[in-house]
């Protein structure tokens, strides 16, 4: 069953009841190949400035690939190829001209798995500040940083131990602090708590909430509550199998509630009530 | 790839700098290091082949293929034939390898299906790679003052009561093919016992335990599934362990005997390619230089075919990949 | 044996006690035994050669031996002390070639081309090279620098030394950073590294360890060498003069062997013992750092 959902999807993300925000990043992924294999079709997401955008559906569904697209990540893929445009405040980071070290360095990313450098947590979080050619006082930012992440007080007496050696709820926060070091635009988190315990998740969560405020958020979650307790937008994906592949494909986007409580499609209704295959 | 010229719009709390133009530099110019090192390796290679090649022209030139089939290396008469030396290259490494091979193999039986505590196993495999470790000139060494002495007897009992074989045909005087091949032989069974146990440990563990829920016995499951299982890497193993063999040079030059003679006796001495050049470069005329890369050109060929046969069986049978 | 029979129907209840002389357990039993002694077998040349090592190299070692010159033919005394520098020396600028010329085709090898053509070509010819006679080394350098600059010297030896250095430093070094977790090459990018930035801030530091291993285990085979050394460095009675013939242990030993006086053979065997122990020392070294072991 295939449906027409790009028009509806656009109406979706005009009519939304929370106060409406400036879009900073409109993603727009018409096809995203790996060689031949088509992955994701008709994607339209656009990213509201100093909200929260989560992306939801069931595995294989794309979202992961489309998040990566965002800032370039999927680069590194060698058979990866993106058509469409991610216009980020208005500039297509596919054109050309742009250089994906600059996208990267603009929109920060957290990973699945938490993945600190094999260096002291201090020169963890001051990585991106040296990288970026910060002048200024280190010391201040990489706290500032920490505190930010919620891990200031954990770690502030053990600034020198390894970022590998601790928990793995406080490395993925130490993540979290290196990719807001540098004040990124836009912060780009896939799946950021499916390796955490359930404690560490609700102070991930925790964190996210208060990092909207200075921060514009897309995260990918495969737990509907997840997205439910954090989102202010929702976008749903699913899986097209019709035509003999696995193409993902955005089905509908809108404020969180009003697409839980109340979705526009069937497909949305059915995964909302467990009654997806 | 064209130099990105849009900037990215800038908000004012972020730090978020575009790369600086060291930066774009010092990428571009390191792409292009380790790009250039990488044809650096390919030409190495080439060059090794040419240049050798372009040196042994003159003796190519002059002897053409009979340099192959005729036996007499005489400098003053300027006549030069290295048949002696490719019997005895092949030879010794051939004997090598049957010892070699029959040694690793069963070591590498004896280290993989499950004969041994792991911690003695550990023990047993770092002995067998300390084998590999000991240079070649000190086997050498060993060779004459230790090997030969001790083997003397023995070979002179099988001369005595078995001469009427070619192979124990001549007493051994001292140096000779038989105590070279031996050491050959423990020079290349680290090798072929390391590559032959990757093969072995390449085997899925369901394999082996579908052998043993057939009822078999454990040298069942050894003969009649493990080892055919693991035969290509084994095999890839033995022609890598000959590439060794026949490139060797120091054991050889030192316990082979350096004569210019084909016999099928393994007490009598003979001469290799690698010897031949280790022996006669030092003190080699300007035309004798030249025939000497004819034989290193020979040389050359025999173990880059024979060690493109081994990588190629090996990278085919997808075992045993790491040496 | 038990056989057991019911009146209603025949029944063999299956026999499973061990059954030792039964033909496929004696079998079993010979072929475990020809194991044990090939096995054992294979370890005897070892322990032979490091104990006429110790009892002969030992007996000659002393504290001369590493300052003094090489004896004349029918002098008593004397050293190896030059053919250790020249060996230290040969083997080093064989590093100083091999290392940043292994270690740069290695990372375009690992990360930045790894299915390019010139990569797959690069990675054959130096799984190739590994194979390749330490003789024909010799022989290129011969070609290409003695008889170039007409003379034997220890720049010749070393650059021989080199060629054999280079395919392992590369193979090894490019396996370690293969090793290096997927998740921190991702970081890496993440945050915004140009390619270049991500290999020398952090995946190189992470590959390290493992490149090392590879670098000690190729100065090692590098350090026992005598065949690319016989016409490249030659030999010499004197201290090191790098543009002249030079010492090296592998050589001295070569020459030594040879010789019909005590003296010189039992230096030989005080020699092996020294390079031996060096060899063994860089593998100790390199088995410790790389805590997985390879030949």
């Amino acid at each position: 069953m295939l449906m027409k959902s790009t028009q509806r999807e656009e109406k979706a993300a005009t009519q939304t009841n929370d106060t409406p925000a400036e879009v900073v990043l409109d993603c727009h992924a018409e096809q995203i190949f790996y060689g031949d294999f088509l992955a994701v079709r008709d994607s339209k997401v656009p990213i509201q400035k100093n909200k929260i955008t989560g992306f939801i559906g069931p595995s294989g569904c794309g979202k992961s690939t489309v998040l990566k697209s965002i800032n370039r990540m999927n680069d590194l893929v060698r058979t990866f190829r993106f058509e469409g445009k991610v216009q980020f405040h208005g500039i297509d980071i596919y054109d050309k001209k742009v250089d994906p070290v600059s996208v990267r360095r603009n929109i920060g990313m957290v990973f699945q798995q938490p993945n600190p450098f094999s260096m002291s947590i201090y020169e963890n979080v001051a990585f991106g500040l040296r990288l970026n050619r910060f002048r200024g006082n280190m010391d201040e930012k990489v706290e500032k940083a920490l505190r930010g992440a919620a891990l200031w007080d954990e770690v502030k007496n053990k600034l020198k131990n390894n970022g590998l050696s601790l928990s793995g709820g406080q490395q993925q926060r130490l993540c979290i602090a290196r990719a807001i070091a540098t004040e990124p635009q836009v912060l780009l988190m896939d799946e950021p708590c499916s390796a955490l315990d359930p404690i560490a998740t609700r102070q991930v969560e925790e964190l996210m909430i208060q990092l909207k405020q200075r921060f514009t958020v897309a995260i990918v979650t495969h737990n509907m509550q997840q997205a439910q307790r954090v989102a202010d937008q929702t976008a749903f994906f699913a899986v097209d199998i019709s035509q003999g592949g696995r193409t993902g494909y955005l089905v509908e986007m809108g404020p969180t509630s009003e697409l839980f409580n109340n979705p526009k499609e069937q497909l949305t209704k059915d995964y909302l009530h467990g009654e997806f295959s | 790839m064209a130099h990105p010229t849009t900037t990215l719009p800038q908000e004012a709390a972020s730090l978020s700098q575009p790369p600086s133009k060291m930066d774009i530099i010092f990428n571009k110019s390191f792409r292009s290091l380790t790009y250039a090192f990488t044809w650096a390796m390919v030409l190495l290679l080439a060059a090794i082949v040419i240049k050798i090649g372009i040196k042994a022209i003159p003796a190519i030139e002059r002897h053409g293929l009979a340099f192959l089939t005729t036996t007499t290396w005489d400098v003053n008469s300027q006549h030069f034939g290295i048949l002696p030396e490719i019997w005895g290259t092949l030879y010794s490494s051939l004997l090598a390898l049957i010892l070699g091979g029959f040694f690793g193999i069963t070591i590498a039986i004896f280290l993989t299906q499950d004969f041994l505590p792991h911690r003695v196993e550990v023990v047993l495999k770092s002995i067998i790679e300390l084998l590999a470790a000991i240079p070649s000139v000190v086997y050498g060494l060993w060779g004459i003052f230790v090997l030969i002495p001790l083997i003397r007897p023995l070979a002179d009992f099988l001369h005595t009561h078995l001469g009427w074989l070619p192979w124990f045909s001549t007493s051994l005087s001292g140096p000779g093919m038989f105590p070279a091949a031996l050491v050959l032989s423990i020079m290349i069974l680290p090798t072929i016992a390391a590559i032959s146990q990757d093969a072995f440990r390449a085997i899925p563990h369901k394999t082996k335990e579908a052998a043993f829920g057939m009822g078999t016995t454990r040298w069942e499951a050894i003969l009649k599934v493990m080892l055919p299982a693991a035969s290509g890497g084994i095999f890839g193993a033995l022609v890598l362990g000959l590439g060794r063999a026949l490139g060797e040079t120091m054991a050889l030059a030192m316990l082979v005997g350096n004569s210019n003679q084909i016999s099928l006796s393994v007490f009598a001495p003979a001469n290799t390619l690698a010897s031949l050049l280790a022996l006669n470069f030092p003190e080699a005329a300007e035309y004798e230089v030249s025939v000497l890369m004819y034989a290193a050109c020979i040389l050359l060929l025999i173990t880059l075919l024979v060690n493109i046969a081994g990588t190629a069986i090996i990278a085919m049978t997808g075992s045993g990949a790491k040496k | 044996m038990k056989h057991a029979q019911t009146a209603e129907n025949e029944f063999h209840l299956p026999r499973l006690e061990r059954q030792p002389f039964e033909p496929r357990a004696l079998k079993s039993i010979v072929l475990s035994s020809i194991t044990v002694a090939a096995a054992i077998t294979a370890c005897i040349p070892l322990f032979s050669v490091l104990i006429m090592l110790l009892y002969r190299g030992g007996k000659r070692l002393s504290l001369e031996v590493f300052y003094q010159l090489p004896p004349t033919a029918f002098e008593t005394g004397g050293g190896f002390g030059n053919a250790i520098v020249g060996t230290l020396f040969m083997v080093g600028i064989a590093a100083l070639i091999s290392v940043p010329f292994g270690i740069l085709a290695a990372i375009f090898l690992a990360e930045l081309g790894p299915d390019s053509k010139v990569a797959i070509t690069a990675r054959f010819c130096a799984k190739i090279m590994t194979g390749l006679p330490s003789i024909l080394a010799g022989v290129f350098a011969y070609a290409a620098v003695v008889v170039v600059f007409k003379t034997y010297s220890a720049w010749a030896g070393g650059i021989a030394l080199s060629l054999l250095m280079i395919p392992v430093v590369l193979l090894t070094a490019e396996e370690a950073i293969k090793m290096v977790p997927r998740a921190m090459k991702e970081a890496a990018v993440g945050i915004g590294c140009t390619p270049a930035q991500a290999m020398v801030k952090v995946i190189l530091p992470v590959a390290l360890p493992g490149i090392i291993t590879g670098v000690v285990l190729a100065v090692a085979r590098a350090a026992g060498e005598t065949a690319p050394l016989l016409f490249t460095a030659l030999f010499s009675d004197y201290w090191l003069k790098a543009q002249e013939p030079t010492a090296s242990l592998a050589v001295l030993i070569y020459n030594y062997s040879g010789m019909p006086f005590e003296n010189q053979i039992e230096l030989a065997w005080a020699a092996s013992l020294v390079l031996v122990l060096m060899v063994f020392l860089l593998n100790i070294i390199s088995r410790t750092l790389g805590g997985r072991k390879k030949i």
